[in-house]
């Protein structure tokens, strides 16, 4: 039961790497690929009517971590306590930059909230790689299961560790780039003209940075916390993991490779999600059964055991849990219908 | 630790209350817009399709800062609360996760749908999108009352080896008794705000001398649901939810009232000032009897007062629970007797020409917000010394690690925050007003505009 919710909790929060991605790799090319106000409505109008929702599976898979596994919760987030104010901030910042833009037409307000849509997008793709940085890592928690981290220390990874130190960051570089890597791809896929030619060429560029970053994360990740080479030992299956997120990036620059004239933008933003989700469950595989491993005394890490909520909670969930993910993935299915297709001058009703 | 726990308090208690400010009128306006597209699917006039859209942009600017101030909501429950969480989460994680999961997701995607797809989806289809809006955002807010309703009047748990709490009814912790009249309360109070906003930017139109066919709308929709609405909130929702309090919490009660001392013929305080040091009200203005009648529907039942309680157990703030409290019914009163006096002027058909009642209906508009802040508060803060009631000790809660630094440093960054973004949306809104509900011509040309 406990080891189903762990799933289903990591389900959720790839659901919401996935789609809120694209919408913060938007984000961060904001002010490089869309450079005219034209331009940039274009970008917006892409991500408009469903950032929103997308930002819903951070809320929905906060919550369902909550009631599956509270002790979990209950550590991680006064653990992160500082870091995770900051992401509040800059998720205020970003959800106000993207619905104030367009209520006022000056060339004062408008490059305003341009560049704290760009900013709070760029941070948050650090942040985020940087607080699964820190889970890979492990948190100095005590007998009692809390712990706190100071913002940084001293960058280095024994003795008191701050959030951000130099794995940590490397992660968040990864993440940063593999986003707007997944960004570019969404503007392909939504966009034309110059912002669409332009991304294809942010694609192609980042393409090689994040194989490099993949490589050399890989190698330190390994080394940094054995768990992980444990799990792809004990369960030699485990390695299709990776070997989604190869083949993405493979598939990635197979279809980014093809001529400019042939359409093969769903193709290219399919294989960023395969790159992203085969990332994220080879974390999610090699750290099983543990959700927050104890850098300090390996017996105070927590597993889904020593976190879970009582199993009444869990079966009842269950029921429940099924039944909304049905109803959330048909009111997806519908929103993306009805949005679907390139965002032209002609859809973009001026709301954006 | 004292210091830290109470900086973590003024840290919940001021992201909560900047938070409500926009979900009471996002909830409220819901109704209201529903029934707007209702009259114009009903008669065909297109008048109606643009009071509708009017709204919709400010419910849209409303909406957006009610996501983004409600996010730290739920992360405050770890952050700050973490010995809570830890102990309770079982049971309202249940309701905070089925929050996200069953209205969050409805409410964002038909949003979205009901804000941009207009043209796209025809009228019958934008009616429905709306109706879903709404459905979503009162889903929300059951979701969310029953979640403090069993931080009120905790039921359907049970105790686990550990000392954590297990959920034992599924059905037992959404049907709580507590959250079903709480909801009813706090849904009308927000219909309340919804009905007073939108009358009293009618009235202002009225009185400007401009849009007066939407003034006359506006003011007409908010007189009749807010008349409605008013009169349900004294009796039975009001009288309902105090005599809860009455059985399951009767030392916030008698905080509420300002009584120390249990008597037999306890009456109603109108005005005074507690003396908490003395136990005793000070200049008290009474109505003898009262509340004994009010709360066992006999005039001489014994009413218990804060002497029945050891001091340990009672509300901490007792002075800050019997202020809001009196607030909230003084509110309501006045409210009462403005949209009574208002619908009886729109029923003799002399209301849209009666400037002083449409002064008084302007300047109303801020009254429900206070008076659903001060609810808010007399029963969050009358709940304290617990975090669940009878249960859980408030200082039993707070995260050990996170020191009182920390939550100042994030406690002054939110207000610092909250401070810009309040600017922002009086800024925002003020200038829709002043746009005024008329589809704009030279906003249609420049960006292919919302009509």
């Amino acid at each position: 039961m406990a080891t189903l919710w762990f799933c289903l909790v990591a389900l959720m929060i790839a659901a919401y790497v996935l789609l809120d991605g694209f919408d913060l790799g938007a984000g961060i090319l904001h002010l490089f690929v869309a450079r005219s106000d034209d331009e940039r409505r274009e970008v917006l109008a892409s991500i408009g009517p469903v950032w929103d929702g997308n930002e819903v599976w951070l809320l929905a898979a906060g919550g369902t971590l909550y009631f599956a596994f509270p002790a979990l919760y209950a550590s991680g987030f006064s653990g992160f306590y500082l870091p995770l104010m900051v992401v509040l901030w800059l998720l205020i910042l970003r959800g106000i930059s993207i619905e104030f833009r367009s209520h006022i037409h000056s060339p004062v307000w408008e490059p305003l909230w341009d560049a704290v849509f760009c900013f709070s997008s760029l941070l948050l793709a650090v942040f985020f790689g940087a607080a699964l940085g820190n889970v890979v890592r492990g948190v100095p928690l005590d007998a009692q299961g809390y712990f706190f981290e100071p913002l940084w220390t001293n960058f280095r990874l024994g003795g008191r560790t701050g959030i951000l130190d130099w794995y940590t960051i490397l992660i968040g570089v990864t993440s940063l780039f593999a986003l707007t890597q997944h960004g570019a791809a969404w503007l392909m896929l939504k966009t034309s003209g110059a912002v669409q030619l332009r991304s294809r060429g942010v694609a192609r560029g980042a393409w090689w940075v994040v194989v490099a970053l993949t490589i050399v994360v890989t190698w330190f990740t390994f080394r940094i916390q054995p768990q992980i080479s444990l799990s792809f030992a004990a369960h030699p299956l485990g390695y299709v993991f990776p070997a989604i997120a190869v083949a993405g990036l493979v598939a990635l620059r197979w279809f980014l490779a093809g001529a400019e004239d042939v359409r093969r933008e769903l193709e290219v933003f399919l294989a960023s999600c395969a790159y992203l989700l085969g990332m994220l469950t080879s974390v999610v595989f090699g750290l099983y059964p543990y959700v927050l491993p104890a850098s300090s005394n390996p017996a105070y890490s927590l597993s889904i055991d020593n976190a879970k909520a009582g199993t009444y909670g869990l079966r009842v969930g269950l029921v429940w849990w099924f039944i909304g993910i049905a109803l959330a993935t048909g009111y997806f299915i519908l929103v993306y219908r009805h949005f679907r297709g390139k965002v032209g001058t002609e859809t973009n009703h001026g709301n954006y | 630790m004292e210091d830290a726990l109470a900086i973590h308090r003024l840290h919940f208690a001021f992201t909560v209350t900047f938070h409500y400010i926009f979900p009471q009128l996002t909830m409220g306006l819901a109704l209201l817009l529903v029934i707007l597209k209702t009259m114009a699917l009903r008669s065909g006039d297109e008048h109606y399709n643009r009071a509708a859209r009017f709204w919709a942009r400010i419910f849209g600017i409303n909406f957006a800062l009610g996501v983004v101030t409600g996010i730290p909501m739920e992360f405050q429950f770890g952050t700050n609360w973490a010995q809570f969480s830890r102990a309770a989460g079982g049971v309202i994680g249940q309701t905070l996760a089925m929050e996200g999961i069953f209205s969050f997701f409805l409410e964002s995607s038909f949003l979205g749908l009901f804000l941009f797809g207009e043209k796209r989806l025809g009228p019958k289809a934008h009616w429905f999108t709306a109706v879903m809006v709404f459905c979503g955002s009162w889903l929300s807010g059951y979701l969310i009352v029953a979640t403090d309703a069993w931080m009120q009047h905790p039921v359907g748990y049970a105790l686990g080896p550990h000392g954590e709490i297990l959920l034992a009814s599924f059905w037992g912790l959404l049907l709580n008794p507590w959250a079903l009249w709480q909801y009813l309360h706090t849904m009308n109070g927000a219909v309340l705000t919804g009905c007073f906003v939108m009358g009293g930017v009618g009235a202002f139109y009225l009185l400007s001398g401009r849009d007066e066919a939407y003034g006359r709308t506006f003011v007409r929709l908010g007189v009749i649901v807010g008349v409605v609405g008013t009169i349900l909130q004294l009796f039975p929702l009001g009288d309902a939810q105090g005599r809860l309090v009455a059985r399951y919490q009767p030392a916030t009660l008698a905080a509420m009232e300002g009584l120390f001392e249990t008597q037999q013929g306890a009456p109603v305080a109108i005005l005074g000032q507690p003396d908490v040091q003395n136990r005793r009200l000070d200049n008290p203005l009474l109505v003898p009897r009262a509340l004994s009648f009010l709360t066992y529907r006999r005039w001489k039942a014994e009413v218990k007062g804060l002497d029945s309680f050891p001091q340990q157990d009672w509300p901490d703030k007792i002075p800050l629970v019997y202020f809001s409290y009196h607030i909230m019914v003084g509110l309501g009163t006045i409210l009462l007797a403005v949209t009574a006096v208002a619908a009886w002027l729109l029923w003799r058909g002399r209301l849209y020409q009666s400037r002083g009642m449409l002064w008084v209906l302007m300047l109303c508009l801020p009254l429900p917000y206070i008076a659903n802040t001060a609810g808010w508060v007399t029963a969050e803060v009358g709940r304290q010394p617990w975090l669940i009631h009878g249960l859980f000790r408030t200082p039993a809660g707070v995260s050990p690690d996170v020191l009182a630094g920390s939550v100042w440093f994030t406690l002054i960054g939110f207000m610092g925050m909250y401070m810009i973004l309040g600017i922002l949306f009086l800024f925002l809104v003020y200038r829709e007003i002043e746009l005024g509900p008329e589809p704009r011509k030279a906003a249609l040309a420049e960006f292919g505009g919302h009509e």
